[in-house]
Parts: C-alpha cells; structure tokens; sequence
C-alpha cells in the first residue's frame, strides 16, 4: 500500500511538469512581446525594458524556464500586474473559504444523497423511487443562484436567522463561520445531491441483481445488511469518483455562488484575473487547480484499493 | 420411517401478482426427505430454478408470485411465512448453494467473515466461539489452511475452494434442508467430482435432505436417490434413480436420456490421405504483464502446441479450464498474435501475416463461438449478420442475401428468418445461425469454441449432427474445442488433451479415451460424472459390454 502511493505521487511529479510547461508557455507564445502584454497599453518604453529584465525574457527560452520552475518550487509565484502584491498571497487569503465551502458542501451532499440513492434503488419502481428521481431531476434543473436568493430571501431577510452574505474565518470562532457558510452550501449542494443520489441509485441496482446480494439473502440476514455491507460497498467505487471529482470541480469552480453570497473565494479571484489579464495570478490558478485535480484523483484511487481488494496496481 | 423434510404440494407460481397471469410453475408436487437426495432435473426454462427459489422465498417480489398450492418445511408452512420468519428459517432450516461460486461470494469481503455474518444473525456465540466453529466448518468442507483461507478475498481462492466456502457456509448451522442449484456446472470435472463426494459424506453425517438441481444427468446418475423430471413448469416424472434411468415412463424423459451423448467414441471414420488444411507447429503464447515500475508478471497460455488437421476430418481439443485450449483456438485464428511457432493454413504460413496481408487467409478459417446469445449483434438482422462477411469479400449485396437464405435452409432455419432480429430466436437456432455465418465464406476449417456447452443437450444432440452433416456435404476441417469428453468423443476423430497450456496426449478419440497412457487423461475421464451409465441404451455401461461379448 505504502509502496504503491509513493509510485503514485512519483508518477504525479510528470503530470505536473507538462502542466508547468504548458503555463510557463502560455505567456511566452502567446503572439507578441510578453512584456508588452504584461505592461498593457501605455507602457513606456522603459516600463518595458523593466519588466523584461525582471522576467528574464532577454535570456534563452530553456534558461528563462529553469529560473521560472526554481523559483516556483521556492513558493515564488511571481507578483500580481494589478495589485502588485505576490501572488502566493492573494491566493492563500482565498483558499479557506474555498476549501471550507467545497468540504461542507460535499459532506452534506454525501449525507443526503447516499441514503436517499439507496432507498430508491432498494424501492426500485415504488413511488419512493420515483420521488427521488424527481427531486433530482429539479436538482439538476434549478441554476444554483435561484436557489441561492431563494435561500437568502426565505432565511436571511425574511427570517433573519443568519447573515446575508460575507465570510468569516473558523479562526474567529465556529459560530459566526458556520452562520455563513450554511446559506451557500445548501445552495451549492443541490445539484451534487441529485448527481450523487442518481449515481448511488444506479450503482446499487447494478449490484442488488448480483448473485452474491441472491446469497446474503440466503443467510437471511436483515434488509439492511444486505444493503449496507453487501451492496453499498460493491457499489462505492463509482459513486467515490462523481464524489472526489465534485470535490475538484467545487473548490475552482463556484464563481456563481461565491458572487452571489459575496465570498472571496479563489473563484472569483480566477474571473477578475481573467478579466483583467492578470497573466501571473491566472498562471498560478491553472497552476494550483491542476494540483488540486491531481491529489483528488490520487485520493480517488486510494479510496478504490481501500474499497476493492480486487484493485491491485 | 424417515420424515419428509420438504413438501411441495400442486406448487403454482405465475407472472405477475395475479393467479390469471402466465404461469411459470404449472402445479408441481415433490417430496424431500431426510437423509434422501431429490434431483431435479430438466432443461433449461423448466422452471426447476424458480422451485428452488420459491422454497426459499428469495423470488423477484412483484414479478414471479406464488399464487397456490403449498410448501411445507418440516410442518410449516412457508408460503404465507412472514419475511421475519422466512429470515429466521434461512440457513438455520435451509441453506442454498448456487451455481456460480465466482460471483456468489461478495467480492469485497473476506470469507470468513461472510460466514461469519450466518452466526452473528442466528446465534448468541462470542466472537471466539464464532471463529473456532467456522474453522472447524472450513476443515469439515476439507479447506487446506483454513486459517489462511478464513482471512482471504474471495478472488485469491480457486472456484472449487469457493464453492467449498459456500457449503461451509449453507451448512454450518446444520440445516434440515440443503438446496443445491446447479452447483457444480461451472466447475472443472474434477474439482465437480470432489464437490459431489463432499455433499454426499455431509449429507452421510448429519442426515440432511438435499434438494439437487441439474441439467446434467452424468451429475445425477453420481448423486441422486430419487430423480424429479421437469418440463415447461410441469413436473413430468418422479422415481428412484435406477427405475428413471433403466425404465423411464415418459417419452420426454425417455428422449432427454436418449441425447445425452455417450462416453464411448463413435466408431472411427477410415483414416483418409485427403490434403492437410490446417497446421500448428509448436505454437506458444504467453501474456506478459506490464507494469509502469518493476518487472512484470508472465503467464505461459500456451506452450508447443501441434497439430495436424486434414479435410473432412474433426480434431478436438479437450481440456479443463485454464488449459490454454481456447488460447491455442484464437491463436490458429488469429484473433490473437501467436508469441512463437506457426500456423499454416493450407499450406500457407500465416502466424507472422500483419493485419492486411492476413485478410485474404481470413475467410478460410471461421469461428464459432461458445455463448449464442452474445455472439450475434443484436440491432443487426440475421441476413446482415451473414451477409457482413462475403460484403467484406467484394460479394455484391444481393448475391450475399441470396447466399445468407440458403445457408439458413442448410443449418435447418427457414429461409425467411434472414430479416429476423436474433432475440427472436432460441439459444440453439442462434448457434445455428452462428454456425450459417461461419459457413458464409466457404472456409475450409471451421473452429468451434465450446459451440455446444451453452445449450441443453436435446438441443445440442441436434447442433452436433449439424455439425456432423456440413462435415459430409461441404468437406470442412473442424476444429472442435470443448471440455466435455462426452461430446468430444461422439464428434471428433482425433483428439488433443491440454493441460497447463501443454499437450499431454493426442491420437485418434477411440485411443485416446477408452485406452489413456496418460495420468491427466485418466484422471480426466474417471471424474466424468456418470461414466458408468450408457444413458442412450438405458443400462450402465457394464450391461452393454457383457451383452456385446
């Protein structure tokens, strides 16, 4: 097991040098002077000849990337061309309220959805079954930020019961965190719930017509026995995947609902700096999203082998 | 006076929730009593698994029902049982086993605690207790290394030792009643007979009364006391074992016994110098696993494997599962890429031919494959289906049609089933359009890949004498692989036996399986279930020697 995942993050170590490569080129490819882009339309030429230095475009290719992948691995992302304040500090003021918004949703999303996937597939065809997959079905169909200002009209103004938008450290206390982040994680676990119990569901009706959930019958153990530790369980493994790559796509891509409840996460921080031709924050998100993709699935298929005996690489 | 155990009386059990509905067991009476095994045999569709299934209580809801007459265990009636009941009674008053011990086991579980999960659910013992029994259960069903054993993943263990572990498991609460499905269909002659011999002796020791399921009457001449015929839901006679197999009533039974084929080789055709259309020469394959770091596995399929096949004439190749028989099929095809020696296919070398240069060879040699109800496209019509091969060839597409319905009247299929979808068939008349589409290119040697151990043997009686009649009409080689001595010695001429990928004996099938040199060979053909029975003449095989002499 050790053995295998030191393998795995080595074999990581690759996927990550093509995605360097890749970014590091986006710039320097990119028709044009580099440090004309960089320095935007009324640059002097001195500005110019500034920021050429600085980034070493007057040395070769191969020797610019070394300095640039060197100085990455000293955690040097280089420096925002808006705010000028390093990079590395802009992202890692936003990443807490991303991790805790993808991690809460998540976890909400698998205590709802799993349940509710196996009491369709085990009450395959009743009216349960099909309540289910309606809920889903509006799930996938009602665009987040409805849901969203729905949510905010109904328990932020109406109710009062928590604040509008905003967000607040865990540092300073659970309380006020939690009041925060609960509006935007129902609102983002919609979808992940319909997408996860309708994968639950399938994954299970796959498994309940195996012949080895005919024999945990036969033992005549309970229902629930069979469900639990015969059927989920075989049928974890799909349901892992849309789990851990929901996770990624959560903590890079929730710009919606981070503009709509106000939170300054590393989503909106991507757009403005797309939106801005912050070539050196975008580079350091492509960077970080890339890595963030590549533990997750590094994860995924640890929790396979964990699930699945059978899985040996 | 023995007490009946299991009582089925006038059984009916129909599709769907009402007693109008289709009925798929049509009023069946069977009694099972203690230390007596019952078989119950008929084809397949006769509805001798749903009885099974029934008794136990584990139908489909909602889509198979029991809509009347009555099961009694022990006295108790199980029909109207509650499902709490019905639990209680599982593995405590009857146990099942099934056919199939690869998928019948959870897959992510060890064994032993999937027998484990019986005691928790049906007794007060500690843990301790709880271990100390199923070891001894595990050394009763005679597991090597039971502690071992007791810890593993079902994938580490081999299909017999899983088996073992699925009557461990049925039978370590010592139930009244043990059904068995089917239960050693899926495994190797050998590894069946062991299993068969184990059910017996427990049976022997704690008197239980066992409800046998087959479709194997080899199976059943080894096991039964008394034989249960069904067909189409009905049952069709009862009896003891000698008075079914000597003196069956009814013609069905009679018919059934008729076609399962005999372990003694037709007589041999005369040795013909026709031309040789097919030659191996020390064919090897092995499967190398790769691995991104480290060295990886390798597996030998196949080792030095030759072989002669001359026109007219049918070689088999015999041998258990993981022999490399079928390996050495696709390799002489070319499904798959020989690692050394060749195959000349009518005198031409054609194992070292890429991809383009062998396709001419291609329509010379045709395939036939074991299960017919995944070997047809289903959205494609039986017409096409035959037709795709000659298209290929540069045939125009109305000369292929013309072709495609005279084939079907050749495999005995009317002509007009060409615009049929294969769901429309039965599972022999796809293996005859199978074999139609083979015969579409006019190959020289048609290769059939266990192309009758999927069928029931009435059915398969009637593909072997097709196979028997292209033979004489058309002069094709067949090549014929199975693992059943008894079909390979009523079809082929010469016969190959394999084991581990190598050949242990060849020559002519009279030689070969009435006088084996060979220890494989001889262990191979003594765990032939039933090698003591001449079905077909309704005597055992002793009778008819003495009365030819």
């Amino acid at each position: 097991m050790l053995g295998y995942l030191v393998r795995r993050i080595f074999a990581a170590v690759p996927v990550m040098g093509v995605v360097a490569l890749f970014v590091f080129l986006l710039l320097r490819l990119t028709p044009g002077d580099p440090a004309a882009i960089l320095a935007g339309d009324n640059a002097t030429p001195e500005r110019l000849e500034r920021i050429r230095t600085s980034l070493g475009l007057n040395e070769p290719l191969i020797v610019q990337f070394i300095t640039w992948v060197n100085k990455l691995l000293h955690g040097d992302l280089g420096t925002s061309l808006i705010s000028n304040l390093p990079v590395l500090k802009m992202i890692s003021q936003r990443v807490e309220p991303s991790i805790s918004i993808a991690l809460s949703t998540i976890i909400l999303a698998v205590i709802v959805a799993v349940p509710l996937g196996v009491i369709a597939a085990w009450k395959h065809g009743t009216w349960i079954d099909r309540f289910v997959m309606g809920l889903s079905v509006l799930g996938f169909s009602v665009p987040v930020f409805v849901v969203g200002y729905i949510l905010i009209e109904i328990f932020a103004i109406d109710l009062r019961w928590v604040p509008v938008q905003g967000f607040k450290s865990i540092s300073a206390g659970f309380g006020p965190f939690f009041e925060r982040i609960i509006l935007p994680t129902c609102a983002l676990s919609f979808i992940y719930i319909a997408l996860i119990a309708r994968m639950t569901r399938a994954a299970m009706l796959d498994v309940l017509g195996e012949d080895y959930v005919r024999t945990a019958r036969a033992k005549g153990i309970s229902e629930v026995a069979v469900m639990m530790r015969h059927a989920l369980r075989n049928a974890a493994v799909p349901v892992i995947t849309v789990i851990g790559t929901g996770f990624a796509l959560l903590i890079s891509g929730v710009v919606v609902t981070e503009s709509v409840f106000n939170i300054p996460g590393i989503g909106r921080l991507t757009v403005d700096a797309v939106l801005a031709r912050d070539y050196p924050v975008i580079q350091a998100m492509i960077l970080l999203t890339s890595l963030i993709y590549v533990v997750v699935n590094l994860l995924i298929d640890v929790a396979y082998t964990l699930l699945d005996p059978r899985i040996r690489y | 006076m023995t007490n009946t155990v299991l009582n089925i009386n006038n059984l009916v059990v129909t599709v769907g929730k009402k007693s109008s509905g289709p009925k798929i067991i049509d009023g069946i009476s069977i009694q099972v009593r203690e230390r007596e095994t019952l078989c119950l045999v008929g084809e397949s569709g006769s509805g001798k698994s749903v009885t099974s299934l029934t008794v136990m209580g584990l139908l489909q809801k909602g889509s198979l029902n029991p809509t009347g007459g009555s099961v009694k265990l022990v006295g108790e009636e199980l029909l109207t049982a509650t499902d709490r009941r019905l639990r209680q009674l599982r593995a405590t008053q009857m146990a099942m086993i099934f056919q199939e011990p690869m998928t019948a086991l959870n897959p992510v579980v060890p064994v032993g605690r999937q027998i484990d999960e019986v005691l928790r659910a049906h007794t007060d013992l500690d843990g301790r207790a709880r271990k100390k029994r199923i070891l001894d259960m595990m050394e009763h069903v005679r597991l090597p290394q039971v502690e071992r054993i007791f810890a593993s993943y079902p994938h580490r263990l081999s299909g017999g030792q899983r088996q073992r572990i699925m009557i461990a498991m049925a039978l370590v609460l010592e139930p009244k009643l043990l059904i068995a499905d089917e239960p050693t269909t899926a495994l190797d002659v050998t590894t069946q007979k062991q299993i068969l011999t184990l059910i017996r002796d427990l049976q022997r020791d704690h008197g239980t009364a066992v409800l046998f399921i087959t479709h194997d009457m080899g199976v059943v001449a080894e096991i039964a006391d008394r034989v249960a015929v069904m067909r189409q839901g009905r049952l069709v006679e009862t009896g003891p074992l000698d008075s079914i197999l000597r003196n069956p009533t009814m013609e069905y039974t009679r018919n059934l016994l008729a076609s399962v084929p005999s372990l003694v080789p037709r007589p041999a055709r005369e040795e013909t110098k026709e031309p040789i259309v097919l030659e191996a020469n020390d064919l090897g394959k092995v499967y190398r696993e790769r691995s991104f770091f480290g060295k990886g596995r390798e597996v030998v399929a196949a080792d030095k494997v030759t072989l002669t096949l001359r026109k007219g004439r049918t070689l088999g190749i015999v041998g258990e599962s993981g022999s490399g028989k079928s390996t050495v099929a696709r390799c002489i095809v070319r499904l798959i890429d020989p690692t050394s020696g060749g195959v000349r296919l009518a005198g031409r070398e054609i194992s070292d031919l890429s991809r383009r240069l062998l396709q001419p060879h291609r329509q010379k040699i045709q395939i036939v494959f074991q299960d017919p109800y995944r070997s047809l496209n289903p959205r494609v019509t039986v017409g096409e289906s035959i037709a795709e091969g000659p298209i290929n060839y540069g045939v125009a597409h109305a000369d292929a049609m013309k072709r495609a319905r005279e084939l079907l009247e050749l495999v005995g299929l009317p002509a007009d089933a060409v615009a049929r979808y294969p769901h429309q068939f039965s599972g022999g008349q796809r293996q005859r359009i199978a074999i139609a589409r083979a015969l579409a290119l006019d190959p020289d040697v048609l290769v059939a890949d266990e192309a009758v151990s999927a069928l029931d043997v009435s059915v398969q009686a009637q593909v072997l004498e097709l196979l028997d009649e292209i033979q004489k009409r058309l002069g094709i080689a067949i090549l014929f692989i199975t693992h059943d001595l008894r079909v390979a010695a009523q079809i082929c001429d010469e016969v190959v036996v394999m084991q581990h990928g190598r050949v242990v004996e060849q020559g002519p099938a009279g030689e070969v399986l009435m006088h084996p040199k060979e220890a494989y060979t001889k262990s191979l053909l003594d765990a032939a279930p039933g090698r003591g029975w001449d079905f077909a003449n309704f005597r055992p095989v002793a009778e008819g020697v003495a009365a030819s002499v």
